[in-house]
C-alpha cells in the first residue's frame, strides 16, 4: 500500500496491467506503477508458484519481471513508464511455445 | 542526456552515472577525451541522487541537503563534454575493455582504452522467514519510490535492520507524512565497546553529529525496539505481521503491511566480477571488495573500480574516488597531463575514510541475520533454505560454485546477487573455513539477462563472421 505525496504534480500515463487501464505517473518505473496502483503482488515465482512483489527497486533481485509490449521477463523497476504500455503480469513457469 | 547511437570505440567508458561515475566522467571528458558514460537508470544519479533531476518532490527537507547536493555534479558532467546515455544496460566487460551495451531492446560491442566501472552498491542479502512475501522490500527500495515518485507506505509500517540508512529513511518518512509503526533495531548490545577503538576517526567527521541529530528526530516520534535478535514475517499471500524477540527475551507481534528491512549495504561487484578483476573478502564490511591502488586501478590492465562499488564509503567518498580514478585515466592516455587537485582530494578522501571503521563495526549485522536459521529462504529465486545449504555442506560441498550442481542456488534470474554473501557465509561457517576461503559465486557475462534474439542481432565485423563461417 502506497500513497502520493500530496504536493507531487506529475503528467498522468495510462497503461494497461493484464488488459485494465491504470494511471501511473511520468517519472515511475512499471514496478512503482504497480504498487502506486495497488497490485500487492506482481507476479508468481517459477518454482512453487509464490507469491512475489517488488523488493529492491533498483535492479537486483528481479522480483518485479514482467512483459512489457511483449518482451518477457523485463525488470519492472528499470523501465520508465510510456503512455499505453501494455504490462502482463507473470504467473509461474514460463512455457515454451512452438 | 539521451542518444543511442553509439560509436565503436570511445577513449573512456564510464558504467554507472552515480557519485562516482559523474565525477570520473566530467574530469575525464574535461581532459579532451572522448568519453562515454552509460547508465541503466531512466536519469543520472545512482541511488543517492536517484531522479535527482526529475524528483517530484518539492519541498527540500524531505530529502535534505544531501541529496540536493547531486545536482551540482549533473551540471558538471552535462558541461564537461562527455556522451551520456541514461536506460542503457552493461551486461558484458572483458579483459580486452570491451564491453557488451543494450539499449531499447538492441545489443552492440563498444570497445574503449580505459574502462571505470562505478556500478556503486546494493543492500546487504536480509534473510530472515518470510522475507519472500510481498509486503517486505528494502529500505533503499522505499527511498527510490520516495525520490522518483513521490510515494510513501501508507499501511501499517515497520522498519527493521541497523544502519544509517534505516534512520536516514525513516526520518525522510516522516518529513514527508507518513508513518512509522516500530522500529525494530537489530544492532547487537556491545556494538558501540567494539567500535569504540575506531571512534576517533569517526568523532571528527560531520558524519557524527548528523547521526546524532537523525536519530533523536525519528526516536522522538517512533517507538525504537532495541537488540532484536530474532525476525520473523508471515501472512498468507502478503505481509500481515511481523514477530520479534529480543535478547532481553521480550517477544511481540505487530500486524503490518510494510516491513522494511536494511543491514548496510555491499560492492555490487557483479561486472569487475565478470571482467575477471580479482576480489578479496573484507572481514570488516562483511563482503567482497575488488583489490585496487589508491586510484582505483584494478587487477586488470586498463580497467578502473570507483565509488561503493570500490568498497563501501558513502556518497563524498565516492565522488572523491571518481575524481581519482578519472585522473588517473587521463595521466594514463594524456602522459605529461597533471591536475593541481590530485594531492587535496587524496587528503578529503581520507578524511572520509577515516569514519567508515566505526561506522562499519558499529553497524555489523548480526550473524543469526546473516546465516540464519535452516528453515529460511536463502536463495529467492530458486526458494533453497539455509538448512539444505548446510546439509550439502556436510555432504562434501566446499564452495558455492560446487553449491549449484547440489541445489542451483544462484542460478535463478537474479543470478546470485541476492544469495552470493549468504552462501559464502553459510558455507564456510559449516566447513569452518574463512570466508575468503571459500570463494564467491563466478559471475559471467551477461550480468544481466538479454534474449538470445537480440544477442543473435548484434553487428559483426566481417572478421568475426569468417571465423565462424566455412568455405
Amino acid at each position: 500500500m502506497f500513497k502520493r505525496l500530496p504536493d507531487c504534480p506529475a503528467t498522468a500515463v495510462i497503461l494497461t496491467v493484464d488488459g485494465r487501464a491504470i494511471e501511473a505517473r511520468e517519472g515511475d518505473s512499471v514496478a512503482a506503477a504497480l504498487l502506486a496502483a495497488g497490485f500487492a503482488q506482481t507476479r508468481q515465482s517459477a518454482v512453487s508458484q509464490s507469491p512475489r512483489a517488488p523488493y529492491c527497486m533498483m535492479g537486483v533481485c528481479f522480483e518485479c519481471m514482467v512483459t512489457v509490449d511483449g518482451v518477457a521477463n523485463r525488470q519492472g523497476c528499470m523501465v520508465p513508464v510510456r503512455e499505453g504500455m501494455r504490462i502482463e503480469t507473470l504467473r509461474g513457469r514460463r512455457e515454451i511455445s512452438a | 542526456m539521451s542518444g543511442h547511437e553509439f560509436k565503436d570505440a570511445y577513449d573512456v567508458v564510464v558504467v554507472g552515472a552515480g557519485a562516482a561515475g559523474l565525477a570520473a566522467a566530467a574530469e575525464i571528458a574535461r581532459a579532451g577525451l572522448d568519453t562515454l558514460l552509460v547508465d541503466e537508470n531512466a536519469g543520472p544519479g545512482g541511488q543517492i541522487y536517484r531522479a535527482i533531476t526529475t524528483t517530484p518532490v518539492r519541498k527540500r527537507e524531505i530529502l535534505g541537503d544531501e541529496f540536493w547536493n547531486g545536482a551540482a555534479l549533473v551540471d558538471e558532467v552535462r558541461s564537461s563534454g562527455a556522451s551520456v546515455t541514461q536506460t542503457a544496460t552493461v551486461w558484458s566487460l572483458d579483459a580486452d575493455l570491451m564491453l557488451g551495451i543494450s539499449w531499447g531492446g538492441r545489443s552492440r560491442n563498444v570497445s574503449a582504452r580505459r574502462v571505470v566501472v562505478a556500478t556503486g552498491a546494493m543492500e546487504r542479502p536480509f534473510p530472515i522467514p518470510g522475507w519472500i512475501l510481498p509486503g517486505v522490500m528494502t529500505a533503499g527500495a522505499v527511498q527510490t519510490l520516495l525520490k522518483s515518485s513521490g510515494l510513501l507506505p501508507a499501511g501499517r509500517t515497520v522498519v527493521a535492520g541497523t544502519g544509517p540508512l534505516l534512520w536516514l529513511l525513516s526520518a525522510q518518512i516522516l518529513r514527508a507524512g507518513g508513518a512509522i509503526d516500530a522500529i525494530l533495531d537489530t544492532t547487537p548490545r556491545g556494538s558501540l565497546t567494539r567500535a569504540l577503538p575506531y571512534a576517533s576517526g569517526f568523532l571528527l567527521s560531520p558524519l557524527f553529529a548528523k547521526g546524532l541529530a537523525l536519530r533523536s528526530e525519528v526516536m522522538r516520534k517512533v517507538r525504537v525496539v532495541r537488540h532484536v535478535t530474532e525476525l520473523v514475517a508471515a501472512g498468507g499471500d502478503k505481509l500481515e505481521t511481523v514477530t520479534f524477540a529480543t535478547r532481553q527475551g521480550a517477544k511481540a507481534t505487530l500486524p503490518a503491511d510494510a516491513l522494511l528491512l536494511h543491514q548496510g549495504v555491499v560492492p555490487n561487484t557483479m561486472l569487475a566480477m565478470a571482467a575477471g578483476v580479482a576480489h578479496r573478502w573484507d572481514e570488516r564490511q562483511l563482503c567482497w571488495s575488488p583489490v585496487l591502488d589508491q586510484d582505483g586501478r584494478s587487477s586488470i590492465e586498463g580497467i578502473f573500480v570507483a565509488g561503493d562499488g570500490a568498497g563501501i564509503a558513502g556518497a563524498l567518498a565516492a565522488e572523491l574516488r571518481g575524481r581519482l580514478a578519472g585522473l588517473a585515466v587521463v595521466r594514463d592516455l594524456r602522459p605529461g597531463y597533471e591536475s593541481s587537485e590530485t594531492q587535496s582530494i587524496r587528503q578529503k578522501l581520507q578524511r572520509e575514510e577515516r569514519a567508515r571503521p566505526f561506522l562499519d563495526v558499529m553497524f555489523q549485522p548480526p550473524r543469526e541475520m546473516r546465516a540464519p536459521a535452516d528453515d529460511t529462504i536463502v536463495c529467492r529465486c530458486e526458494e533453497v533454505t539455509a538448512g539444505e545449504v548446510r546439509k550439502a555442506a556436510r555432504l562434501g560441498c566446499a564452495g558455492p560454485n560446487q553449491l549449484k550442481a547440489f541445489l542451483r542456488t544462484g542460478m535463478g534470474p537474479c543470478q546470485g546477487r541476492l544469495c552470493g554473501l549468504t552462501l559464502t557465509e553459510l558455507l564456510a561457517e559449516a566447513n569452518g573455513v574463512a570466508p575468503g576461503e571459500v570463494g564467491h559465486l563466478r559471475v559471467r557475462p551477461p550480468v544481466k539477462p538479454i534474449s538470445l534474439s537480440e544477442l543473435a542481432e548484434m553487428p559483426v565485423s566481417e572478421a568475426a563472421t569468417k571465423a565462424v563461417v566455412r568455405g
